[in-house]
């Protein structure tokens, strides 16, 4: 599988009063065609952050202060501000959590579909009405909805629209900012499902963002956990589940009551998160850690690919596991 | 058998708003009634407008009911205005978001001694006793916490501070509306902890109103399932959550998501478009199964096994 999206070393941080705030610190991941990639953590993990400044939509005075974003081949972060006006929504669209902020209250839908498409087609000016309707059809919404205003419709609907209007030039990489958090579970179900539908007919790729983990363990192929900045475990979404390394990935899978087996006593993460303008030395998330060990408190740990090469993992634990393997095929040689 | 700590009486709701032109009306809980013994947790589920807050809110009468009565160990809240005054130190309530519940301009240690001198006008320094209720929990050391303003806590911290303040009139009822919905995962399992074991030392009785029927299951011994204002089910929580009956909370389950459940078959539901009918089963236009007498005929809540009631013509 070629990687469609290569985030390398990306940071994105912002002065405050009492100093910078690196909200996202040299972070890298890779999305396959087709691929569903989550990104999970809790809030200011600096997930939503990561996606923002992979669309270039950070607000100042957020910055990116490094790393590099290639979609297809294409260097973004370097890319002047008309050219990459050309790729939004045509090659990655994106979904955020309040559709009511993301359509203007004042324009009928079939306005806000026909103008997506004639930014970019302005030719398809006839076109465009019967493509609006087509898009409609495409998230189960009657057509007739077209001329309703944002208002008139449910939350539900919204999402709809808006997930209609990410598709609507067909985009390689559609990523979703908590799509559905402010919805209720039935209807989150509905549209999750929707999504899962039209990813699977047309084929293009997903980044994935919520702190909701059982839901994104259900829908996304890999995942990516995000603490304090940092990305601290990539796996496949199957790994994640039975066998999550990262102490951290560990905590927050123990935090979510479950519906089904046993019951028992979740242990959750006891402290919070560190304050990302002075964060603690060594592993970011030591203070929290049952298992640290003297080298969490000074090194921090890198990103590395475990033993079977199906996930990575940033933590000592597994360092040492690393080290010892090296080793051992070492002697052998 | 004693009567119930509290029992909730065919409560009624209805917000009405008189526009320019008409009067318009809105059923928020249409005719419940259930009741919860000393020290249970009783979890009243429901989407978005269900009528799950309307409850809370009548409960502690910070709403009065349009009809139907609430009382606490037999006394009637409506006829007893002593009973209301000194309401409570019986019950308090929880709100979901603690950032809003805390005054800016107080410290943590005014806060949780202004309702012991309002309510049980204690002369001399509440401070031992806030000590006391800081340390209860969990913000030790509480001497640290005590002169801090609201601003310098975490989310999780400022919740704590709330239960610490409710729990200072040592009430039998909590009602607690969403404590977690507005924190960290990790945190939010903090406070569900905090609350179980309250349940335990305090002997305190526990509602707890979500959207989330894992932590219903988590928190709770019994689950009161809302739809449309009404009880559509309730039962123990681990029998509800195993074989759940009403179409609706079946409905509910399987869009709940839950990695570790095994790949059960699908209910085709149908996708909300309007308000729910105001004639026969409220669920009737969502539900697969409706057939012409869900439109004709509102069901009853039945009680077809002991303890578990369902409001539906399935199952009668």
């Amino acid at each position: 599988m070629s990687a469609l999206l290569e985030v390398r070393e990306l940071s994105v941080e912002y002065p405050s009063a009492r100093g910078v705030v690196k909200a996202v610190d040299r972070i890298s991941f890779t999305i396959g065609r087709g691929e569903i990639f989550g990104l999970a953590g809790e809030s200011g993990c600096g997930k939503s952050t990561t996606a923002f400044g992979i669309c270039r939509l950070l607000r100042p005075p957020a910055r990116l202060a490094g790393g590099s974003v290639r979609l297809d081949g294409v260097e973004l972060t370097a890319l002047p501000e008309d050219e990459f006006d050309k790729l939004r929504w045509a090659k990655l669209s994106i979904v955020l959590q309040s559709a009511m902020n993301n359509l203007n209250p004042v324009m009928t839908i079939r306005k806000q579909l026909t103008d997506a498409i004639l930014a970019h087609e302005p030719d398809a000016a006839s076109a465009a009405d019967a493509r609006a309707a087509e898009l409609m059809k495409l998230v189960d919404l009657p057509a007739d909805r077209l001329n309703s205003y944002p208002h008139e419709l449910s939350g539900g609907m919204r999402q709809r629209v808006v997930i209609a209007m990410a598709m609507a030039l067909k985009p390689s990489l559609v990523i979703m900012d908590e799509p559905t958090t402010a919805l209720d579970v039935v209807v989150q179900h509905g549209i999750i499902r929707k999504m899962m539908e039209l990813q699977r007919r047309f084929g293009f790729s997903i980044l994935f963002i919520t702190h909701d983990l059982p839901l994104m363990l259900q829908m996304c192929d890999r995942i990516g956990i995000m603490y304090a900045g940092k990305l601290v475990e990539t796996a496949p979404a199957s790994r994640i589940l039975k066998e999550p390394k990262h102490p951290y990935t560990q905590g927050l899978l123990d935090s979510f009551p479950a519906l089904s087996g046993e019951k028992r006593r979740l242990t959750g993460i006891p402290g919070h998160p560190p304050d990302l303008i002075r964060p603690p030395a060594g592993c970011r998330f030591q203070p929290r850690c049952r298992r640290a060990m003297p080298p969490c408190l000074s090194v921090e740990p890198a990103l590395l690919p475990d033993r079977d090469g199906l996930g990575k993992v940033a933590c000592h634990l597994y360092g040492e596991e690393e080290g010892a393997r090296e080793q051992a095929s070492a002697a052998s040689e | 058998m004693s009567k119930p700590l509290l029992q909730a009486n065919e409560l009624n709701k209805t917000f009405g708003s008189r526009g320019l032109f008409r009067k318009t009306s809105f059923q928020a809980v249409r005719d419940v009634s259930f009741t919860l013994e000393q020290g249970e947790v009783l979890a009243i589920v429901g989407e978005s407008g269900s009528g799950k807050s309307t409850i809370a809110r009548m409960l502690t009468h910070l709403l009065p009911p349009t009809a139907g009565n609430v009382s606490y160990n037999g006394e009637s809240l409506r006829d007893n205005k002593a009973l209301r005054r000194s309401l409570p130190t019986f019950v308090q309530m929880i709100f979901q978001d603690p950032f809003a519940a805390l005054n800016p301009h107080h410290t943590i240690g005014y806060i949780v001694g202004r309702p012991l001198q309002v309510q049980k006008r204690r002369k001399g320094d509440p401070r031992p006793r806030v000590l006391e209720l800081l340390t209860k929990v969990g913000l030790t050391p509480a001497e640290d916490f005590i002169d801090k303003y609201p601003y310098q806590l975490s989310g999780g911290q400022k919740q704590r501070v709330v239960i610490a303040k409710v729990l200072g009139l040592s009430p039998s009822v909590i009602v607690a509306d969403e404590p977690t919905s507005m924190l960290d995962v990790s945190i939010g399992v903090d406070i569900m902890n905090l609350l179980l074991d309250l349940r335990e030392r305090e002997r305190l009785s526990l509602i707890l109103i979500t959207h989330n029927l894992g932590s219903a299951r988590y928190m709770a011994d019994r689950i009161l399932v809302m739809y449309a204002g009404q009880i559509v089910e309730s039962g123990p929580s681990e029998e509800l959550i195993r074989e759940p009956r009403h179409p609706y909370t079946r409905l509910l389950l399987q869009s709940s998501p839950d990695p570790w459940r095994e790949e059960a078959d699908a209910m085709e539901a149908i996708e909300p478009t309007g308000p729910p009918p105001q004639t026969g089963c409220s669920f009737r236009l969502r539900c697969p199964f409706a057939s012409d007498r869900c439109a004709a005929e509102s069901p009853a809540l039945k009680e077809p096994e002991t303890g578990r009631f369902v409001r539906c013509h399935l199952f009668e």
